[in-house]
């Protein structure tokens, strides 16, 4: 089962990252990589560009938003056997990096049938 | 917390520590079935501990912590017991308590190599090596390899015990075997890799999601080996190959679970990440330098199928050179039948029938349905519809999964010439 791990951002916060603590995420992707979980994974910039569309009319706009709340700030695609696996390792990720949120989906991959199907 | 949800989170570490554990604790007492059932004794604690006491912090530590505990307490026993028989004891007192090779993070990997190793062992049969396999660095239960291979689960039992054993026994040490002995030793390990997955591969068609997984296990066995020894090409290969293998699960079968065959896949289902993963694998065996191996050349001829865009697109000028090289490198029927099929493409189907006409007497093929099957397409290519017809129908009746049957006699009924 494939999972997106993302963590959430509450707002603005343009600090830039502690490095010890860049160190400790940089081993525990190494070791999610040698443990075969992990499928890709990465950063987000801050703020990017909103499109909307409505009533065929499509607007793009540029960040920083001031009501952007919640945004993800990166993500990790892993492959595991189960959701409590994918959450045990969240717990792992979450003891290194402190407070914060993050949200767990399941990604439909290509041994499970489409949603719906 | 309630019991049932200590009970997944348990599960779950120990899926995910259980190769490590048994690794650091095979380090300590050189034994991997010892190693094994001293892990058991703390998953067995964990479940008696965690459901009332909570999750600990870090459980794959607290794991290995109880797993080492008992590690210790079992050698100090051994040696109390080995200093009886000697009738000595005037130095066990004396004797520094640690020392004894205790596991730490920085090793745990090349432990688990040295797992991997151990536990496919030449010595075992390669059943044997499959289950303690999944059991060791999957964390899979006896019940659950049973299911997965379709056996009783004392079959399964027996055959862990048995090759725990053998092991002991044969006084295999636990480590990467280094020098000539290595490649062995290596195919050994990618042969059960793919065996796991080719198990696993050929169930899928039949919606049965136990034995699916088993594709599941041994990509993630071969992602960990691609990381634990990342300067064997033939392990990227592998690796490669069972990406882009996987990466046709959606496509390769229709509503009703027929197979639906590579040239006929739709190929919008293709999951684009493994490909790239696989791809990315074979870059990297290439990188190594060194003259491609059986896995890497498969990887390539998979990834050839998986560059093309449309099945028109296939360079099968390119497959069947590749397949020329495989025959060359690791000869066998199956190969030899499919250079056929690349040839009867690339060259012409008089080409790729003089291929697959030669193996019409090969003992191994008797009774493989892919061989009439092929013959039938080349002979229908060729306008020898009659000769077609017949190899179809042959096929059809070797097959032992219904719906390609049902595909088979609808081509060879496709094949009747209209009435005179």
């Amino acid at each position: 089962m494939r999972f997106m791990m993302m963590t959430t951002d509450n707002g603005p916060d343009d600090a830039p990252p502690d490095e010890k603590l860049q160190a400790e995420m940089g081993k525990f992707i190494e070791e999610m990589a040698r443990a075969g979980v992990l499928l890709a994974t990465g950063g987000l910039e801050p703020y990017g560009t909103r499109i909307t569309s409505s009533s065929g009319k499509i607007t793009v706009t540029d960040g920083p938003f001031a009501e952007a709340k919640e945004g993800v700030v990166g993500f990790a695609l892993i492959e595991v056997r189960s959701r409590e696996e994918a959450i045990e390792l969240s717990k792992r990720f979450w003891s290194i990096v402190g407070d914060g949120t993050g949200v767990i989906k399941q990604v439909f991959g290509p041994e499970d049938p489409f949603p719906g199907q | 917390m309630r019991g049932s949800a200590a009970h997944a989170s348990i599960d779950a570490v120990w899926r995910l520590e259980a190769a490590r554990i048994i690794a650091g604790l095979a380090r300590m007492v050189h034994d991997i079935g010892l190693a094994e059932e001293l892990a058991q004794d703390a998953l067995v604690a964990a479940l008696e501990q965690w459901p009332e006491s909570g999750v600990p912090d870090n459980p794959g530590a607290w794991l290995m912590a109880v797993g080492k505990r008992r590690a210790i307490d079992r050698i100090r026993r051994e040696r109390r017991f080995e200093h009886k028989l000697a009738e000595m004891g005037r130095d066990l007192e004396t004797r520094p308590a640690a020392e004894f090779d205790v596991p730490d993070d920085e090793h745990i990997e090349d432990d688990v190599l040295r797992l991997i190793f151990t536990a496919c062992h030449p010595v075992l049969s390669v059943q044997a090596r499959v289950a303690l396999t999944l059991r060791m660095l999957g964390g899979l239960t006896t019940e659950e390899i049973a299911h997965a291979f379709l056996v009783s689960e004392p079959t399964v039992a027996q055959r862990i015990v048995r090759a725990k054993r053998t092991l002991s026994e044969a006084g295999v040490p636990f480590e990467v075997p280094e020098g000539p002995g290595r490649a062995a030793r290596l195919s050994s390990v990618l042969e059960v890799v793919y065996l796991i997955f080719n198990e696993g591969y050929a169930a899928s068609g039949g919606g049965d999601w136990v034995r699916a997984d088993l594709c599941q296990e041994a990509l993630r066995l071969g992602r960990i080996l691609a990381e634990l020894a990342p300067g064997e090409p033939e392990v990227h290969g592998l690796a490669a190959l069972m990406e882009i293998q996987a990466s046709r699960t959606r496509a390769r079968t229709g509503p009703s679970g027929e197979p639906v065959p590579l040239m006929e896949q739709d190929r919008g289902r293709w999951d684009r990440l493994l490909i790239r993963r696989g791809f990315a694998a074979l870059l990297r065996a290439k990188a190594i330098g060194e003259p491609p191996g059986p896995y890497v050349l498969q990887a390539a001829i998979a990834a050839c199928h998986a560059q093309a865009p449309t099945a028109e697109d296939t360079d099968w000028a390119q497959i069947a050179s590749l397949y020329a090289v495989l025959a060359s490198v690791a000869p066998s029927p199956v190969v030899e039948l499919n250079r056929a099929v690349a040839v009867g493409m690339a060259h012409g189907p008089d080409k790729g029938l003089a291929l697959a006409d030669a193996l019409v007497d090969e003992p191994s093929l008797r009774g493989y349905h892919l061989l009439p099957s092929v013959r039938g397409d080349l002979l229908a290519r060729l306008g020898q519809l009659d000769e077609a017809r017949t190899q179809f129908e042959r096929a059809a009746e070797l097959t032992r999964n219904a719906p390609e049957r049902k595909i088979l006699l609808e081509r060879a009924a496709s094949l009747r010439r209209p009435a005179q």
